[in-house]
Protein backbone atom coordinates (compact mmCIF):
# COMPACT_ATOMS: atom_id res chain seq x y z
CA UNK A 1 0.00 0.00 0.00
CA UNK A 2 2.19 2.57 0.92
CA UNK A 3 5.35 2.81 -1.62
CA UNK A 4 8.55 3.91 -1.01
CA UNK A 5 8.81 7.66 -0.88
CA UNK A 6 11.95 8.54 -0.57
CA UNK A 7 13.28 6.38 -3.55
CA UNK A 8 10.18 7.24 -5.72
CA UNK A 9 11.07 10.96 -5.20
CA UNK A 10 15.11 10.22 -5.77
CA UNK A 11 14.14 8.15 -9.44
CA UNK A 12 11.67 10.65 -10.66
CA UNK A 13 12.85 14.03 -9.35
CA UNK A 14 15.07 14.64 -12.77
CA UNK A 15 12.23 13.72 -15.03
CA UNK A 16 10.02 16.38 -13.09
CA UNK A 17 12.85 19.17 -13.21
CA UNK A 18 13.42 18.28 -16.96
CA UNK A 19 9.59 18.19 -17.45
CA UNK A 20 9.98 21.88 -16.16
CA UNK A 21 12.53 22.79 -17.81
CA UNK A 22 10.79 21.67 -21.12
CA UNK A 23 7.54 23.82 -20.17
CA UNK A 24 9.80 26.84 -19.03
CA UNK A 25 11.33 26.13 -22.57
CA UNK A 26 7.59 26.56 -24.17
CA UNK A 27 6.55 29.17 -22.03
CA UNK A 28 9.27 31.52 -22.94
CA UNK A 29 9.20 29.91 -26.65
CA UNK A 30 13.26 28.88 -26.42
CA UNK A 31 11.50 25.10 -26.98
CA UNK A 32 9.68 24.40 -30.36
CA UNK A 33 7.05 21.70 -30.25
CA UNK A 34 7.42 21.32 -34.14
CA UNK A 35 10.35 19.44 -34.05
CA UNK A 36 8.68 16.08 -33.54
CA UNK A 37 11.57 14.17 -31.68
CA UNK A 38 11.35 17.39 -28.91
CA UNK A 39 7.32 17.25 -28.45
CA UNK A 40 7.72 13.27 -28.50
CA UNK A 41 10.34 13.86 -25.77
CA UNK A 42 8.14 16.50 -23.86
CA UNK A 43 5.04 14.41 -24.07
CA UNK A 44 6.59 11.30 -22.56
CA UNK A 45 8.03 13.13 -19.58
CA UNK A 46 4.35 14.40 -18.95
CA UNK A 47 3.01 11.11 -19.30
CA UNK A 48 5.64 10.13 -16.64
CA UNK A 49 4.52 12.51 -14.15
CA UNK A 50 1.04 11.95 -14.63
CA UNK A 51 1.69 8.04 -14.10
CA UNK A 52 3.39 9.06 -10.65
CA UNK A 53 0.92 11.43 -9.97
CA UNK A 54 -1.95 7.97 -10.49
CA UNK A 55 0.88 6.39 -8.31
CA UNK A 56 1.41 8.70 -5.35
CA UNK A 57 -2.69 8.98 -5.31
CA UNK A 58 -3.44 5.19 -4.89
CA UNK A 59 -0.35 5.33 -2.48
CA UNK A 60 -2.30 7.86 -0.12
CA UNK A 61 1.23 9.63 -0.14
CA UNK A 62 2.63 13.13 1.32
CA UNK A 63 -0.03 15.84 0.66
CA UNK A 64 3.08 17.97 -0.37
CA UNK A 65 4.24 15.76 -2.94
CA UNK A 66 0.69 15.13 -4.26
CA UNK A 67 0.39 19.10 -4.57
CA UNK A 68 3.30 19.07 -6.23
CA UNK A 69 2.83 16.49 -9.14
CA UNK A 70 -0.71 17.75 -9.26
CA UNK A 71 0.61 21.70 -10.34
CA UNK A 72 3.41 20.36 -12.19
CA UNK A 73 0.63 17.68 -14.33
CA UNK A 74 -1.98 21.18 -14.46
CA UNK A 75 0.96 22.89 -15.99
CA UNK A 76 1.97 20.68 -18.55
CA UNK A 77 -1.52 19.78 -19.29
CA UNK A 78 -1.88 23.70 -19.66
CA UNK A 79 1.23 24.08 -22.38
CA UNK A 80 0.86 20.42 -24.08
CA UNK A 81 -3.43 20.32 -25.21
CA UNK A 82 -3.78 23.82 -25.60
CA UNK A 83 -3.81 25.02 -29.38
CA UNK A 84 -3.99 28.87 -29.40
CA UNK A 85 -0.05 30.17 -29.49
CA UNK A 86 1.57 32.77 -27.44
CA UNK A 87 0.43 36.70 -27.48
CA UNK A 88 3.73 37.58 -28.97
CA UNK A 89 2.91 35.78 -31.87
CA UNK A 90 -0.41 38.17 -32.57
CA UNK A 91 -0.32 39.81 -35.96
CA UNK A 92 -2.28 43.01 -35.44
CA UNK A 93 -2.42 43.51 -39.27
CA UNK A 94 -3.36 40.21 -39.77
CA UNK A 95 -6.50 40.62 -36.86
CA UNK A 96 -7.71 43.72 -38.42
CA UNK A 97 -8.10 43.63 -42.00
CA UNK A 98 -8.94 39.55 -41.87
CA UNK A 99 -10.15 38.90 -38.69
CA UNK A 100 -12.10 41.50 -37.89
CA UNK A 101 -14.45 41.46 -40.91
CA UNK A 102 -14.35 37.83 -40.74
CA UNK A 103 -15.90 38.16 -37.29
CA UNK A 104 -17.69 40.98 -37.86
CA UNK A 105 -19.82 38.95 -41.23
CA UNK A 106 -19.98 35.64 -39.22
CA UNK A 107 -22.22 37.21 -36.42
CA UNK A 108 -23.88 39.96 -39.06
CA UNK A 109 -27.23 38.44 -37.48
CA UNK A 110 -26.38 40.79 -34.36
CA UNK A 111 -25.42 43.44 -36.16
CA UNK A 112 -28.64 43.56 -37.88
CA UNK A 113 -30.80 43.32 -34.57
CA UNK A 114 -28.22 46.47 -33.74
CA UNK A 115 -29.27 48.20 -36.15
CA UNK A 116 -32.73 47.57 -35.98
CA UNK A 117 -32.98 48.70 -32.27
CA UNK A 118 -30.97 52.14 -33.36
CA UNK A 119 -33.44 52.70 -35.80
CA UNK A 120 -36.85 52.10 -33.82
CA UNK A 121 -35.28 54.59 -31.49
CA UNK A 122 -34.45 56.96 -34.41
CA UNK A 123 -38.79 56.36 -34.92
CA UNK A 124 -39.41 57.19 -31.26
CA UNK A 125 -36.87 60.18 -31.64
CA UNK A 126 -38.95 61.78 -34.49
CA UNK A 127 -42.25 60.77 -33.38
CA UNK A 128 -41.13 62.81 -30.26
CA UNK A 129 -39.76 65.69 -31.96
CA UNK A 130 -42.52 66.45 -33.86
CA UNK A 131 -45.06 65.37 -31.22
CA UNK A 132 -44.92 68.51 -29.30
CA UNK A 133 -42.36 71.31 -27.65
CA UNK A 134 -42.17 68.86 -24.83
CA UNK A 135 -41.18 66.02 -26.70
CA UNK A 136 -38.54 68.01 -28.09
CA UNK A 137 -37.18 69.31 -24.64
CA UNK A 138 -36.93 65.19 -23.59
CA UNK A 139 -35.10 63.40 -26.62
CA UNK A 140 -32.43 66.52 -26.89
CA UNK A 141 -31.81 66.91 -22.78
CA UNK A 142 -28.46 65.03 -23.35
CA UNK A 143 -27.21 68.36 -25.22
CA UNK A 144 -28.97 71.43 -24.04
CA UNK A 145 -26.69 73.37 -26.32
CA UNK A 146 -29.06 71.71 -29.13
CA UNK A 147 -32.35 71.85 -27.17
CA UNK A 148 -32.00 75.60 -26.27
CA UNK A 149 -31.45 76.58 -29.80
CA UNK A 150 -33.26 75.76 -33.22
CA UNK A 151 -30.83 74.42 -35.90
CA UNK A 152 -30.77 77.51 -37.90
CA UNK A 153 -29.42 79.20 -34.72
CA UNK A 154 -26.69 76.90 -34.49
CA UNK A 155 -26.06 76.71 -38.31
CA UNK A 156 -25.65 80.49 -38.44
CA UNK A 157 -23.22 80.38 -34.83
CA UNK A 158 -21.21 77.99 -36.40
CA UNK A 159 -20.88 79.43 -39.44
CA UNK A 160 -20.11 83.36 -38.16
CA UNK A 161 -17.32 81.36 -35.44
CA UNK A 162 -14.98 84.56 -34.49
CA UNK A 163 -11.51 83.96 -34.74
CA UNK A 164 -11.07 84.11 -31.15
CA UNK A 165 -13.57 81.01 -30.69
CA UNK A 166 -11.79 78.99 -33.38
CA UNK A 167 -8.07 79.82 -31.84
CA UNK A 168 -9.78 78.12 -28.48
CA UNK A 169 -10.60 75.17 -30.07
CA UNK A 170 -7.32 75.11 -32.11
CA UNK A 171 -5.75 75.45 -28.50
CA UNK A 172 -7.55 71.96 -27.20
CA UNK A 173 -8.33 69.73 -30.10
CA UNK A 174 -6.09 66.99 -28.95
CA UNK A 175 -7.53 66.10 -25.42
CA UNK A 176 -11.21 66.93 -27.06
CA UNK A 177 -10.17 64.59 -29.12
CA UNK A 178 -8.90 62.26 -26.85
CA UNK A 179 -12.08 62.50 -24.65
CA UNK A 180 -14.22 61.64 -27.66
CA UNK A 181 -12.39 58.23 -27.90
CA UNK A 182 -12.17 57.54 -23.99
CA UNK A 183 -16.13 58.13 -23.81
CA UNK A 184 -17.04 56.33 -26.87
CA UNK A 185 -15.01 53.46 -26.09
CA UNK A 186 -16.25 53.22 -22.83
CA UNK A 187 -20.10 53.25 -24.36
CA UNK A 188 -19.12 50.51 -27.23
CA UNK A 189 -17.53 48.39 -23.88
CA UNK A 190 -21.06 49.04 -22.15
CA UNK A 191 -23.07 47.58 -24.85
CA UNK A 192 -21.20 44.83 -24.95
CA UNK A 193 -21.01 43.74 -21.34
CA UNK A 194 -24.81 44.62 -20.93
CA UNK A 195 -24.89 41.81 -23.02
CA UNK A 196 -24.49 39.63 -19.49
CA UNK A 197 -28.19 41.11 -18.85
CA UNK A 198 -29.90 38.68 -21.88
CA UNK A 199 -29.26 41.35 -23.98
CA UNK A 200 -31.85 43.99 -22.45
CA UNK A 201 -29.38 46.27 -21.14
CA UNK A 202 -27.62 46.55 -24.48
CA UNK A 203 -31.09 46.58 -26.29
CA UNK A 204 -31.92 49.89 -23.88
CA UNK A 205 -28.70 51.24 -24.51
CA UNK A 206 -29.01 50.94 -28.87
CA UNK A 207 -32.87 52.63 -28.52
CA UNK A 208 -32.21 55.00 -26.27
CA UNK A 209 -28.75 55.94 -28.79
CA UNK A 210 -31.59 55.79 -31.41
CA UNK A 211 -33.95 57.90 -29.55
CA UNK A 212 -31.34 60.70 -29.09
CA UNK A 213 -29.55 60.55 -32.79
CA UNK A 214 -33.44 60.08 -34.61
CA UNK A 215 -34.63 63.56 -32.96
CA UNK A 216 -31.26 65.37 -34.10
CA UNK A 217 -31.21 64.34 -36.90
CA UNK A 218 -35.56 65.14 -37.71
CA UNK A 219 -35.01 68.69 -35.64
CA UNK A 220 -31.90 69.75 -38.04
CA UNK A 221 -34.10 67.99 -41.36
CA UNK A 222 -37.41 69.86 -40.44
CA UNK A 223 -35.03 73.52 -39.79
CA UNK A 224 -33.90 72.84 -43.37
CA UNK A 225 -30.63 71.85 -42.56
CA UNK A 226 -29.73 68.93 -44.25
CA UNK A 227 -26.58 69.68 -45.99
CA UNK A 228 -25.11 71.19 -42.68
CA UNK A 229 -26.51 68.09 -40.70
CA UNK A 230 -24.69 65.71 -42.93
CA UNK A 231 -21.59 67.45 -43.15
CA UNK A 232 -21.35 67.83 -39.44
CA UNK A 233 -22.02 64.27 -38.65
CA UNK A 234 -20.54 62.22 -41.90
CA UNK A 235 -17.06 62.52 -41.36
CA UNK A 236 -16.72 60.86 -37.77
CA UNK A 237 -20.14 59.18 -37.56
CA UNK A 238 -19.67 57.14 -40.45
CA UNK A 239 -17.23 55.40 -38.38
CA UNK A 240 -18.57 55.96 -34.88
CA UNK A 241 -22.04 55.16 -35.48
CA UNK A 242 -21.33 51.84 -37.24
CA UNK A 243 -18.57 51.10 -34.20
CA UNK A 244 -21.30 51.80 -31.14
CA UNK A 245 -23.73 49.51 -33.70
CA UNK A 246 -20.97 47.01 -33.72
CA UNK A 247 -20.54 47.25 -29.34
CA UNK A 248 -23.96 46.14 -29.95
CA UNK A 249 -23.65 43.64 -32.01
CA UNK A 250 -21.03 41.78 -29.45
CA UNK A 251 -23.61 42.68 -26.81
CA UNK A 252 -25.83 39.72 -28.72
CA UNK A 253 -23.57 37.63 -29.58
CA UNK A 254 -22.81 37.61 -25.76
CA UNK A 255 -26.71 37.86 -24.83
CA UNK A 256 -27.59 34.43 -27.26
CA UNK A 257 -24.40 32.58 -25.98
CA UNK A 258 -25.92 33.16 -22.19
CA UNK A 259 -29.67 32.17 -23.69
CA UNK A 260 -28.27 29.38 -25.39
CA UNK A 261 -30.88 30.05 -28.45
CA UNK A 262 -30.47 27.82 -30.99
CA UNK A 263 -27.78 25.49 -29.86
CA UNK A 264 -27.73 21.93 -27.74
CA UNK A 265 -24.54 22.90 -26.07
CA UNK A 266 -23.90 23.77 -22.36
CA UNK A 267 -23.59 27.15 -21.57
CA UNK A 268 -19.80 27.34 -20.51
CA UNK A 269 -19.03 26.04 -24.09
CA UNK A 270 -21.24 28.35 -25.56
CA UNK A 271 -19.52 30.84 -23.71
CA UNK A 272 -16.09 29.23 -24.99
CA UNK A 273 -16.85 29.44 -28.45
CA UNK A 274 -17.92 33.40 -28.52
CA UNK A 275 -15.30 34.70 -26.32
CA UNK A 276 -12.62 35.18 -29.40
CA UNK A 277 -15.42 36.70 -31.22
CA UNK A 278 -16.12 39.57 -28.42
CA UNK A 279 -12.55 40.19 -28.00
CA UNK A 280 -12.34 40.19 -31.87
CA UNK A 281 -15.20 42.80 -32.18
CA UNK A 282 -14.47 45.52 -29.32
CA UNK A 283 -10.99 45.77 -30.60
CA UNK A 284 -11.91 46.40 -33.52
CA UNK A 285 -14.76 49.52 -32.34
CA UNK A 286 -11.76 50.86 -30.50
CA UNK A 287 -9.88 50.78 -33.32
CA UNK A 288 -13.10 52.48 -35.22
CA UNK A 289 -13.48 54.63 -32.76
CA UNK A 290 -9.59 56.00 -32.61
CA UNK A 291 -10.20 57.11 -35.98
CA UNK A 292 -13.53 58.82 -35.42
CA UNK A 293 -12.55 60.43 -32.44
CA UNK A 294 -9.09 61.69 -34.46
CA UNK A 295 -12.26 62.72 -37.39
CA UNK A 296 -14.35 64.78 -35.00
CA UNK A 297 -11.80 66.78 -33.08
CA UNK A 298 -9.87 67.89 -36.54
CA UNK A 299 -11.99 67.77 -39.55
CA UNK A 300 -16.13 67.71 -38.30
CA UNK A 301 -15.80 71.31 -36.30
CA UNK A 302 -14.83 73.14 -38.80
CA UNK A 303 -17.95 74.30 -41.36
CA UNK A 304 -18.31 76.40 -44.11
CA UNK A 305 -16.67 78.85 -45.10
CA UNK A 306 -13.38 77.48 -43.41
CA UNK A 307 -14.20 73.84 -44.76
CA UNK A 308 -16.62 73.57 -47.97
CA UNK A 309 -19.82 71.44 -47.17
CA UNK A 310 -19.37 69.46 -50.20
CA UNK A 311 -16.06 68.25 -48.88
CA UNK A 312 -16.92 67.13 -45.66
CA UNK A 313 -19.88 64.62 -47.53
CA UNK A 314 -18.07 63.52 -50.12
CA UNK A 315 -14.78 62.59 -47.26
CA UNK A 316 -17.90 61.20 -44.84
CA UNK A 317 -19.53 59.08 -47.58
CA UNK A 318 -16.46 57.71 -48.80
CA UNK A 319 -15.34 56.90 -45.27
CA UNK A 320 -19.03 54.98 -44.94
CA UNK A 321 -18.22 53.30 -48.49
CA UNK A 322 -14.96 52.25 -47.77
CA UNK A 323 -15.80 50.80 -44.33
CA UNK A 324 -18.81 48.80 -45.44
CA UNK A 325 -16.50 47.83 -47.99
CA UNK A 326 -14.25 46.52 -45.75
CA UNK A 327 -16.43 44.97 -43.49
CA UNK A 328 -18.54 42.86 -46.07
CA UNK A 329 -15.66 41.94 -48.15
CA UNK A 330 -12.35 42.03 -45.97
CA UNK A 331 -10.82 38.44 -45.82
CA UNK A 332 -13.14 37.05 -47.71
CA UNK A 333 -10.20 36.33 -50.22
CA UNK A 334 -9.28 32.84 -49.31
CA UNK A 335 -11.75 32.37 -46.08
CA UNK A 336 -12.98 29.13 -47.38
CA UNK A 337 -9.42 27.54 -47.09
CA UNK A 338 -8.51 29.09 -43.99
CA UNK A 339 -12.26 27.28 -42.46
CA UNK A 340 -11.02 23.70 -44.25
CA UNK A 341 -9.80 21.49 -41.64
CA UNK B 1 -7.64 15.78 11.03
CA UNK B 2 -8.99 17.18 7.91
CA UNK B 3 -6.82 18.75 5.21
CA UNK B 4 -6.79 21.89 3.35
CA UNK B 5 -8.10 19.63 0.42
CA UNK B 6 -11.19 19.27 1.89
CA UNK B 7 -12.25 22.64 3.23
CA UNK B 8 -11.01 24.10 0.28
CA UNK B 9 -13.29 24.81 -2.80
CA UNK B 10 -11.44 22.80 -5.50
CA UNK B 11 -11.31 22.76 -9.46
CA UNK B 12 -11.05 18.89 -10.45
CA UNK B 13 -9.87 18.07 -14.18
CA UNK B 14 -8.84 14.96 -15.99
CA UNK B 15 -6.72 15.33 -18.56
CA UNK B 16 -7.25 12.29 -21.43
CA UNK B 17 -4.27 10.57 -19.68
CA UNK B 18 -6.67 9.18 -17.56
CA UNK B 19 -5.19 11.20 -14.06
CA UNK B 20 -7.33 14.02 -12.51
CA UNK B 21 -6.06 16.99 -10.42
CA UNK B 22 -7.15 19.33 -8.41
CA UNK B 23 -6.22 23.27 -7.85
CA UNK B 24 -7.62 24.91 -5.35
CA UNK B 25 -10.01 28.09 -5.88
CA UNK B 26 -9.36 31.95 -4.64
CA UNK B 27 -12.42 32.62 -2.62
CA UNK B 28 -13.79 36.21 -2.37
CA UNK B 29 -11.86 37.45 -0.06
CA UNK B 30 -7.91 37.27 -1.03
CA UNK B 31 -9.35 38.55 -4.58
CA UNK B 32 -11.07 41.65 -2.94
CA UNK B 33 -7.64 42.01 -1.01
CA UNK B 34 -5.68 41.83 -3.94
CA UNK B 35 -8.06 44.16 -6.08
CA UNK B 36 -7.28 46.59 -3.11
CA UNK B 37 -3.49 46.17 -3.78
CA UNK B 38 -4.29 46.30 -7.62
CA UNK B 39 -5.95 49.95 -6.66
CA UNK B 40 -3.19 51.15 -4.63
CA UNK B 41 -1.03 50.13 -7.71
CA UNK B 42 -3.08 51.91 -10.22
CA UNK B 43 -2.94 55.13 -8.16
CA UNK B 44 0.48 55.12 -8.00
CA UNK B 45 0.93 54.16 -11.84
CA UNK B 46 -1.43 57.27 -12.85
CA UNK B 47 0.25 59.55 -10.13
CA UNK B 48 3.67 58.54 -12.55
CA UNK B 49 1.43 59.19 -15.36
CA UNK B 50 -0.06 62.93 -14.45
CA UNK B 51 3.79 63.52 -13.95
CA UNK B 52 4.82 62.59 -17.15
CA UNK B 53 1.99 63.93 -19.32
CA UNK B 54 2.39 66.95 -17.21
CA UNK B 55 6.27 67.70 -18.27
CA UNK B 56 4.90 66.84 -22.00
CA UNK B 57 2.09 69.78 -21.28
CA UNK B 58 4.86 72.06 -20.58
CA UNK B 59 5.84 71.49 -24.78
CA UNK B 60 1.95 71.34 -25.15
CA UNK B 61 -1.02 72.43 -22.59
CA UNK B 62 -3.58 70.39 -25.15
CA UNK B 63 -1.25 67.31 -25.83
CA UNK B 64 -0.56 66.61 -22.25
CA UNK B 65 -4.13 66.78 -20.98
CA UNK B 66 -5.37 64.08 -24.20
CA UNK B 67 -2.47 62.39 -22.47
CA UNK B 68 -3.94 62.15 -18.92
CA UNK B 69 -7.25 61.60 -20.11
CA UNK B 70 -5.81 58.57 -22.88
CA UNK B 71 -3.46 57.30 -20.20
CA UNK B 72 -6.29 57.41 -17.50
CA UNK B 73 -9.08 55.24 -19.35
CA UNK B 74 -6.26 53.13 -20.73
CA UNK B 75 -5.18 52.15 -17.43
CA UNK B 76 -8.58 51.70 -15.86
CA UNK B 77 -9.45 49.44 -18.56
CA UNK B 78 -6.26 48.32 -19.45
CA UNK B 79 -3.84 47.38 -16.21
CA UNK B 80 -5.83 43.83 -15.26
CA UNK B 81 -5.69 42.67 -19.43
CA UNK B 82 -2.09 43.66 -19.73
CA UNK B 83 -0.67 42.57 -16.36
CA UNK B 84 -2.81 38.73 -16.75
CA UNK B 85 -1.19 38.44 -20.61
CA UNK B 86 2.34 39.54 -19.66
CA UNK B 87 2.43 37.68 -16.37
CA UNK B 88 1.43 34.52 -16.54
CA UNK B 89 -2.34 35.19 -15.31
CA UNK B 90 -1.40 37.64 -12.98
CA UNK B 91 -1.55 41.42 -11.57
CA UNK B 92 0.76 42.75 -9.02
CA UNK B 93 -2.36 42.26 -6.17
CA UNK B 94 -2.75 38.66 -7.33
CA UNK B 95 0.92 38.18 -7.07
CA UNK B 96 1.19 39.61 -3.61
CA UNK B 97 -1.47 37.14 -2.64
CA UNK B 98 -0.38 34.25 -4.46
CA UNK B 99 -3.60 33.63 -6.87
CA UNK B 100 -3.55 33.58 -10.65
CA UNK B 101 -6.43 33.59 -13.44
CA UNK B 102 -6.35 30.33 -15.67
CA UNK B 103 -8.91 28.93 -17.85
CA UNK B 104 -11.17 27.32 -16.41
CA UNK B 105 -10.51 23.77 -18.38
CA UNK B 106 -6.92 23.80 -17.18
CA UNK B 107 -5.72 24.77 -20.55
CA UNK B 108 -3.61 27.84 -21.78
CA UNK B 109 -5.09 31.19 -21.08
CA UNK B 110 -6.14 32.72 -24.43
CA UNK B 111 -5.74 36.32 -24.72
CA UNK B 112 -9.28 36.65 -25.69
CA UNK B 113 -10.42 35.20 -22.22
CA UNK B 114 -8.03 37.73 -20.26
CA UNK B 115 -9.56 41.10 -22.32
CA UNK B 116 -13.32 39.73 -21.94
CA UNK B 117 -13.02 39.20 -18.34
CA UNK B 118 -11.57 42.33 -17.59
CA UNK B 119 -14.32 44.08 -19.77
CA UNK B 120 -16.86 42.92 -18.36
CA UNK B 121 -15.87 43.56 -15.12
CA UNK B 122 -18.27 47.00 -15.16
CA UNK B 123 -20.73 44.71 -15.11
CA UNK B 124 -19.41 42.70 -12.42
CA UNK B 125 -18.97 45.99 -10.38
CA UNK B 126 -22.74 47.06 -10.81
CA UNK B 127 -24.36 49.05 -8.85
CA UNK B 128 -21.31 49.79 -7.07
CA UNK B 129 -18.37 48.20 -4.82
CA UNK B 130 -18.43 45.18 -7.14
CA UNK B 131 -21.84 43.81 -5.14
CA UNK B 132 -22.68 41.50 -8.33
CA UNK B 133 -19.70 40.04 -9.31
CA UNK B 134 -18.62 39.33 -5.16
CA UNK B 135 -22.43 37.38 -4.73
CA UNK B 136 -22.05 35.41 -8.27
CA UNK B 137 -18.25 34.85 -6.50
CA UNK B 138 -19.69 33.96 -3.17
CA UNK B 139 -22.32 31.75 -4.85
CA UNK B 140 -20.51 30.06 -7.83
CA UNK B 141 -19.56 26.73 -7.38
CA UNK B 142 -16.30 28.17 -8.74
CA UNK B 143 -16.10 31.40 -6.91
CA UNK B 144 -16.72 33.04 -10.34
CA UNK B 145 -17.53 36.27 -11.06
CA UNK B 146 -19.68 37.40 -14.29
CA UNK B 147 -16.78 37.97 -16.44
CA UNK B 148 -15.13 35.18 -15.22
CA UNK B 149 -17.98 33.03 -16.13
CA UNK B 150 -18.07 34.63 -19.86
CA UNK B 151 -14.69 34.35 -20.05
CA UNK B 152 -14.57 30.62 -19.06
CA UNK B 153 -11.70 31.76 -16.25
CA UNK B 154 -11.23 30.58 -12.40
CA UNK B 155 -8.65 32.51 -10.03
CA UNK B 156 -6.65 29.55 -8.48
CA UNK B 157 -4.07 29.76 -5.88
CA UNK B 158 -0.49 29.35 -6.78
CA UNK B 159 1.32 26.33 -5.67
CA UNK B 160 4.56 26.10 -5.32
CA UNK B 161 6.59 24.06 -7.09
CA UNK B 162 9.31 22.54 -5.26
CA UNK B 163 9.58 18.80 -4.97
CA UNK B 164 9.42 17.86 -1.48
CA UNK B 165 12.63 16.25 0.36
CA UNK B 166 11.37 13.33 1.74
CA UNK B 167 14.39 11.82 2.04
CA UNK B 168 15.60 14.10 4.39
CA UNK B 169 12.77 13.71 7.23
CA UNK B 170 15.25 10.95 9.17
CA UNK B 171 17.83 13.95 8.84
CA UNK B 172 20.90 11.57 9.34
CA UNK B 173 19.83 9.78 12.85
CA UNK B 174 19.78 6.93 13.54
CA UNK B 175 16.43 4.48 13.59
CA UNK B 176 16.27 2.35 16.51
CA UNK B 177 13.18 0.97 15.78
CA UNK B 178 15.00 -1.01 12.67
CA UNK B 179 16.58 -3.52 15.04
CA UNK B 180 13.38 -5.31 15.49
CA UNK B 181 12.34 -6.41 11.96
CA UNK B 182 9.14 -8.09 13.34
CA UNK B 183 7.75 -5.45 15.22
CA UNK B 184 7.94 -2.62 12.37
CA UNK B 185 6.39 -5.28 10.50
CA UNK B 186 3.65 -5.17 13.22
CA UNK B 187 3.55 -1.47 13.15
CA UNK B 188 3.22 -1.53 9.30
CA UNK B 189 0.03 -3.61 9.70
CA UNK B 190 -1.26 -1.77 12.62
CA UNK B 191 -1.11 1.90 11.14
CA UNK B 192 -3.77 2.92 9.11
CA UNK B 193 -2.32 4.37 5.36
CA UNK B 194 -3.68 7.61 6.76
CA UNK B 195 -2.18 8.13 10.10
CA UNK B 196 0.90 7.26 8.17
CA UNK B 197 -0.13 9.88 5.84
CA UNK B 198 -0.70 12.57 8.65
CA UNK B 199 2.46 11.68 10.65
CA UNK B 200 4.36 12.37 7.42
CA UNK B 201 2.46 15.69 7.18
CA UNK B 202 3.62 16.49 11.27
CA UNK B 203 7.22 15.88 9.76
CA UNK B 204 7.59 17.57 6.54
CA UNK B 205 5.31 20.97 8.06
CA UNK B 206 6.55 21.02 11.90
CA UNK B 207 8.23 24.10 11.10
CA UNK B 208 5.33 26.03 10.20
CA UNK B 209 3.64 25.18 13.52
CA UNK B 210 3.87 27.35 16.40
CA UNK B 211 6.26 25.05 19.06
CA UNK B 212 3.22 24.67 21.61
CA UNK B 213 1.76 22.58 18.88
CA UNK B 214 4.42 20.97 17.57
CA UNK B 215 4.96 19.20 21.12
CA UNK B 216 1.09 18.25 21.78
CA UNK B 217 0.77 17.07 18.19
CA UNK B 218 3.68 14.72 18.37
CA UNK B 219 2.94 14.19 21.88
CA UNK B 220 -0.51 13.23 20.61
CA UNK B 221 0.64 10.88 17.38
CA UNK B 222 3.80 8.88 19.78
CA UNK B 223 0.94 7.71 21.96
CA UNK B 224 -1.17 6.50 19.50
CA UNK B 225 1.22 4.39 17.99
CA UNK B 226 2.96 3.38 21.15
CA UNK B 227 -0.83 1.63 22.12
CA UNK B 228 -0.69 -0.23 18.81
CA UNK B 229 3.17 -1.59 18.61
CA UNK B 230 5.27 -1.92 22.21
CA UNK B 231 9.06 -1.43 21.52
CA UNK B 232 11.47 -2.64 24.31
CA UNK B 233 12.36 -0.25 26.37
CA UNK B 234 15.46 -0.02 25.89
CA UNK B 235 15.02 0.83 21.88
CA UNK B 236 12.36 3.76 23.40
CA UNK B 237 14.48 5.10 26.12
CA UNK B 238 15.75 8.63 25.59
CA UNK B 239 13.32 9.35 22.01
CA UNK B 240 11.63 12.11 22.09
CA UNK B 241 7.95 11.99 21.13
CA UNK B 242 9.58 13.78 17.55
CA UNK B 243 11.98 11.22 17.74
CA UNK B 244 9.41 8.33 17.96
CA UNK B 245 7.42 9.37 15.65
CA UNK B 246 10.07 9.89 12.94
CA UNK B 247 11.34 6.40 13.47
CA UNK B 248 7.83 5.05 13.22
CA UNK B 249 7.44 7.28 9.37
CA UNK B 250 10.71 5.81 8.41
CA UNK B 251 10.00 1.95 9.39
CA UNK B 252 6.78 3.03 7.43
CA UNK B 253 7.72 4.42 4.56
CA UNK B 254 11.48 2.73 4.00
CA UNK B 255 11.22 0.14 1.74
CA UNK B 256 10.93 -3.31 3.05
CA UNK B 257 14.10 -4.70 3.56
CA UNK B 258 16.89 -1.61 2.80
CA UNK B 259 19.10 -1.34 5.90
Amino acid sequence: MIIDLARFVEKERPHWKALEKALDGIQSQTLDLSDLKESRRVLALFQRACSDLARVGQANAEPELRIYLEALVARGYGEIHSAQTYVSRFRPLHWFLRIFPQTFRRQVWAFYLSVTLTAVGMLVGGILLVADSDGRQVALSPFPHVANQTPSERVADEEKAERSKLEMFEERKTSFSAGLMANNIGVSIKAMALGLTWGVGTALLLFYNGVILGAVCLDYMLDGQTVFLLGWLLPHGSFEIPAILIGGQAGFVLARALIGWGTRDGIRSRLRIVVPDLATLIGGVALMLVWAGIVEAFFSQYHAPILPYWVKITFGSGELCLLTAFLWLGGAKGQNKEAAP
Amino acid sequence: MSTPRSTTAMLHISTPEGVTFSLPLAGPVPRAVALMVDYAVMMLIMKALMMATGLLAVVSHDAGLAGQVLSQFILSFGYGSICELLFNGQTLGKRVLGIRVMDERGLRLRPSQVIIRNLLRIVDMLPMFYAVGGVFCLFSRRSQRLGDLAAGTVVVRTVKMTAPDIAGIMGGKYNSFRQHPHLEARLRQKITPDEAQLALAALVRHEELETQAVVKLFAEMAARFRAKVKFPDETEFGLSDEQYVRNVVDSLYRRAGKV
